[in-house]
C-alpha cells in the first residue's frame, strides 16, 4: 500500500443493499473482501433499506422514516460503502433534499453523505488503489486467475443510470477491472441507456420495461460478449432475467464479484446463491 | 386538443405492438442523438450556454410581467396587435374574430404546438374555414387525421411507406402520381402547398422566442414554410404562449445556438425569421395585419410554484429523443400535445394531475433527459415531485399503497425484516425447485410477480441472506480466534 492509500483508514460500515442481501450475497461478500484487503475493518450493522423505493414512489414521509433509521445505523462509521450506484446516490444526493424542514437531520444526512461512497468510487477515487498498483487480491496470487470464469471471455459493461449520472461513475469500475484482472471491456453502443429496470417501474409498466431491456440486449448481443458486468443488482437482475428467458448464453455478474474473484456463478442460471463455485 | 392521458397504459401497450412505429422511432432516435452529440461537442462551451440559457430564462420568468408588457408595447409600436388569452377557447375565439374580420376562407399554418394545445384547427374548421398545415410533418399528419407525436418532428412516427400511401389516397384524385422516394414526396408536397400559399387569406405560425426589447417574434424552420405563411397572406397571426418571452437580441443569439443544436443537431436552422409587425410603407411584401395571441392556459399558475423550472422549456425535443420510454412507445400514447419527459412534467399540471397520473410514473428516473436539456430543467426531480404530489393527494393505487405500507412497516423493524427476508428466501427457493423448467437457480413463474416473470426469469436465492451468512461467518472466525 502506498502512502496515499495509507492516509485513508478506519471503520467501514458496509451498506449491503436489499437486493444483494436477498438475491446475491456474493456481491456483498466481494465488497467486504475488497475493502478488508485494503486494511479496513468492515462492519455490517443490522440494516434493512435506505428508502429508495418509497422515495421514487413519491412517499416522502416513509422515505424520511427510513432515512433517519439509516442515518442512525451508519453514522458511527468513518465510511459507508455500497456495491450499488443507486443506493449510495440515495444517501449521498437525495437524503439532503428530504430534510428541508428538519435542519438537524439535514445536517446529519449531509455529514453521512460526505462519507458515503459507491464501491468502485471508494476504491479508486478515495483509496486510489489501482494507481498505486496495489493488488486487490493479494491472497489469490496471479496463478489463481487462470481458471476464473472471465478468463478468455469477452466482457461488456452496463452503466447503471444513477451511478453514471448522479455520481459520475463510469471509468472507475473499468479502470479497476483493467488494472486488477486485465479485463478490457468490449463496449456496447448503448451502455449508457437505461435497461428498463427503474425500481417499481419494471412491474408497473412491464411491457415498456421489457421493450427497453430488449433494446439493451440488442446492444449486448452486438458485442458478442460472453459476460455482462454492471454495478447495480436491480439492472443486472433485469437484464440477466431477460437474457435467460430469451435463451441467451451471456452470463451476468456484478463487477465486484470479478474483482474479488468471488462469485456464485451466473446471476440467474448457474448456481444457487451461497454455493460458491469460483 | 382532446385529453387522452388517462388512457396511457393501453395506448402504450398498443404502440409497442406497432412494428412500423418501432422501426420509425429507432431510426429517429439514433439520428437525433448522434447529430446532437456531434454539434454540442463541437461548440466547446456548450455547457456554459446551457447555464446561460437557464439563468436568462430564470431572470425572465422572475420578471415575466415586465418583459411581457415591454414586448406588447414594442409590438404595438410597430403597428401590430397583442391579444391575451386565458385558455385555449379564448385563443381560438380571438383567432376566429380576426379571420372573420379579414373575410377569410382559407387559412395556412406553420407549425405551432400552442395551436395544437388550443385545438385551433378544429375550432376553425367547425366554422367552415379551410385549414392547411404547411410544415411537411404537420401536413402529413393532417392528411392522416392524427395529432403530432413529437414536438419538433410531428410525423416522426410515420414510415416512408405510410406517407406514400397517404399521398396516393389524397393526391392521386388530383392527378398526381405515386411517389415513393423522399425527394419526390417533398417535391409533390411543395407543388400542392405552393398553390395554398398563394391563395390563403390568413397565415398562422407559432413563435419560438418573443424578444421583448424589439417586439420581435422569432421562429426557426427548416422548410421556409413559416416565412411563406407569414408573408403571403394579408393577415399573419402568431399563436404562442407567455413563457416564450426573452429580454433581448443578445439572449436570442444564445437561445438559437442552444435550440438548433439540441433539437435537430444543426448548428443553425435553415431559416431563422424575425417578425416585426405588419408590412411597412417601403416593404415589398409582408402582411397587412400582424397579431400575436399570447396563451396562458395555466402557465401563470406554474409561476412561483415548485414546478416553475418547466417554464424554461424551449421545446427542442432533446428530452424526448433521449428518453428510452418515449423512443419505445412514441408520442401518441402520452395522450396530449406534449409527450416525453417535458410533457410528463407539463401535461399533469395543465390538464390536471388526477387525469394524468401515469405520465410521471412512466419513467425510470434514469436522468438522461436532464443531462441534455439546453436550459437545465431538472426533469427527473420534477417527475418525482409529481409522484409525491400524487401520493399527498391520495391518488396512489390501492394495491401499490398497501404494498408500500407493508414493506415500510417491515423495513422500519430491521430484525423482523431480516427474519422475514430469510423466510421469503426459503419460499422463493421452493418455487425454484417446483418450477417445471427444472433449471437450478431460476424461477420462471411466481404467483403475484407475473409483471416480472411474464418476460423475465428471477434468480433463485440461496439458503440465507447476506446479513445472516455474514453473522455466521463472523462468529465462526471469532470462535477460531479464541
Amino acid at each position: 500500500m502506498n502512502s496515499e492509500a495509507k492516509a485513508v483508514s478506519g471503520n467501514i460500515g458496509l451498506f449491503v443493499t436489499c437486493l444483494a442481501d436477498l438475491f446475491r450475497p456474493s456481491v456483498a461478500f466481494s465488497a467486504a473482501k475488497l475493502l478488508e484487503n485494503q486494511g479496513f475493518s468492515v462492519t455490517v450493522p443490522i440494516q434493512s433499506c435506505c428508502g429508495q423505493p418509497a422515495y421514487n414512489s413519491g412517499d416522502e414521509r416513509k422515505t424520511r422514516g427510513l432515512a433517519k433509521q439509516f442515518i442512525e445505523q451508519f453514522e458511527e462509521f468513518d465510511y459507508v460503502v455500497a456495491p450499488s450506484g443507486s443506493c449510495s446516490s440515495m444517501v449521498k444526493i437525495h437524503y439532503f433534499d428530504l430534510f428541508g424542514s428538519e435542519p438537524d437531520w439535514q445536517k446529519r444526512s449531509q455529514q453521512l453523505a460526505n462519507r458515503t461512497f459507491e464501491l468502485s468510487e471508494f476504491l479508486l477515487d478515495v483509496l486510489k488503489v489501482s494507481l498505486s498498483g496495489v493488488d486487490l487480491n493479494p491472497s489469490n496470487g496471479s496463478e489463481g486467475l487462470s481458471d476464473k470464469p472471465f478468463v478468455d471471455s469477452k466482457i461488456t459493461y452496463h452503466d447503471s443510470c444513477s451511478g453514471l449520472r448522479e455520481l459520475g461513475i463510469r471509468s472507475q469500475p473499468r479502470e479497476l477491472l483493467k488494472q486488477s484482472c486485465g479485463v478490457e471491456i468490449k463496449e456496447m453502443s448503448n451502455s449508457e441507456i437505461c435497461c428498463g429496470f427503474g425500481g417499481t417501474f419494471c412491474v408497473k409498466f412491464p411491457e415498456i420495461s421489457t421493450r427497453m431491456v430488449d433494446n439493451k440486449i440488442d446492444g449486448i448481443v452486438e458485442t458478442k460478449a460472453d459476460i455482462l458486468l454492471g454495478g447495480d443488482l436491480g439492472c443486472l437482475m433485469n437484464i440477466a432475467g431477460r437474457l435467460k428467458r430469451t435463451g441467451s448464453k451471456t452470463r451476468v455478474y456484478h463487477y465486484a464479484e470479478l474483482l474479488a474473484l468471488e462469485t456464485e456463478g451466473d446471476l440467474v442460471d448457474d448456481g444457487i446463491a451461497g454455493e460458491k463455485n469460483v | 386538443m382532446e385529453v387522452l392521458t388517462h388512457n396511457f397504459k393501453p395506448a402504450a401497450k398498443k404502440a409497442l405492438l406497432d412494428k412500423d412505429l418501432s422501426a420509425a422511432m429507432g431510426r429517429a432516435e439514433s439520428g437525433f442523438v448522434d447529430t446532437r452529440r456531434k454539434v454540442t461537442d463541437e461548440l466547446l462551451n456548450f455547457e456554459e450556454f446551457r447555464t446561460l440559457g437557464r439563468d436568462v430564462k430564470n431572470h425572465t420568468l422572475a420578471n415575466l410581467d415586465y418583459y411581457l408588457e415591454l414586448f406588447e408595447r414594442n409590438v404595438i409600436a410597430q403597428g401590430g396587435h397583442v391579444h391575451w388569452a386565458k385558455n385555449g377557447e379564448e385563443a381560438n375565439r380571438i383567432v376566429l374574430d380576426i379571420c372573420k374580420k379579414a373575410d377569410a376562407r382559407k387559412i395556412i399554418k406553420g407549425k405551432s404546438m400552442v395551436s395544437e394545445e388550443a385545438g385551433t384547427n378544429a375550432a376553425l374548421e367547425r366554422q367552415g374555414y379551410e385549414v392547411i398545415e404547411t410544415d411537411l410533418g404537420e401536413y402529413i399528419i393532417q392528411l392522416a387525421g392524427e395529432t403530432p407525436s413529437h414536438i419538433i418532428a410531428p410525423a416522426v412516427h410515420k414510415s416512408k411507406k405510410a406517407v406514400t400511401e397517404l399521398f396516393d389516397r389524397y393526391h392521386a384524385p388530383m392527378g398526381y402520381e405515386t411517389v415513393t422516394e423522399h425527394e419526390a414526396i417533398v417535391d409533390q408536397a411543395r407543388q400542392i402547398l405552393r398553390d395554398h400559399f398563394c391563395s390563403a387569406d390568413v397565415g398562422i405560425t407559432g413563435g419560438n422566442f418573443l424578444v421583448a426589447e424589439t417586439g420581435s417574434v422569432a421562429i426557426v424552420t427548416n422548410e421556409g414554410n413559416g416565412d411563406l405563411t407569414s408573408c403571403l397572406p394579408k393577415v399573419h397571426i402568431v399563436t404562442t404562449s407567455i413563457e416564450k418571452v426573452i429580454p433581448d437580441m443578445e439572449a436570442l443569439g444564445g437561445f438559437l445556438r442552444l435550440l438548433a443544436r439540441s433539437a435537430t443537431g444543426q448548428i443553425t436552422s435553415v431559416y431563422t425569421t424575425l417578425f416585426n409587425g405588419p408590412k411597412r410603407d417601403k416593404d415589398i411584401d409582408g402582411p397587412e395585419e400582424f397579431h400575436v395571441v399570447l396563451l396562458d392556459n395555466g402557465r401563470s399558475e406554474i409561476l412561483g410554484s415548485e414546478y416553475q423550472d418547466i417554464l424554461r422549456c424551449i421545446r427542442c425535443g432533446a428530452c424526448l429523443n433521449h428518453c428510452p420510454v418515449y423512443t419505445s412507445i412514441g408520442g401518441h400514447a402520452y395522450g396530449w400535445v406534449y409527450p416525453g419527459p417535458m410533457g410528463s412534467v407539463l401535461t399533469p399540471i395543465l390538464v390536471g394531475r388526477e387525469n394524468a397520473g401515469d405520465l410521471p410514473n412512466a419513467c425510470t428516473l434514469n436522468g438522461r433527459c436532464g443531462t441534455v436539456c439546453p436550459v437545465k430543467i431538472p426533469l427527473p426531480s420534477l417527475l418525482r415531485k409529481h409522484r409525491s404530489d400524487l401520493v399527498k393527494a391520495g391518488s396512489q393505487g390501492a394495491v401499490q399503497k398497501g404494498m408500500l405500507s407493508f414493506w415500510y412497516v417491515l423495513a422500519r423493524r430491521p430484525v423482523l425484516y431480516g427474519v422475514l427476508m430469510r423466510a421469503f428466501k426459503t419460499v422463493l427457493s421452493l418455487f425454484a425447485l417446483l418450477d417445471k423448467a427444472g433449471q437450478r437457480g431460476r424461477i420462471k413463474t411466481l404467483p403475484g410477480a407475473s409483471a416480472w416473470t411474464s418476460s423475465r426469469d428471477l434468480p433463485a436465492p440461496g439458503k440465507s441472506t447476506f446479513q445472516a451468512l455474514w453473522k455466521t461467518a463472523q462468529s465462526a472466525s471469532n470462535e477460531s480466534e479464541k
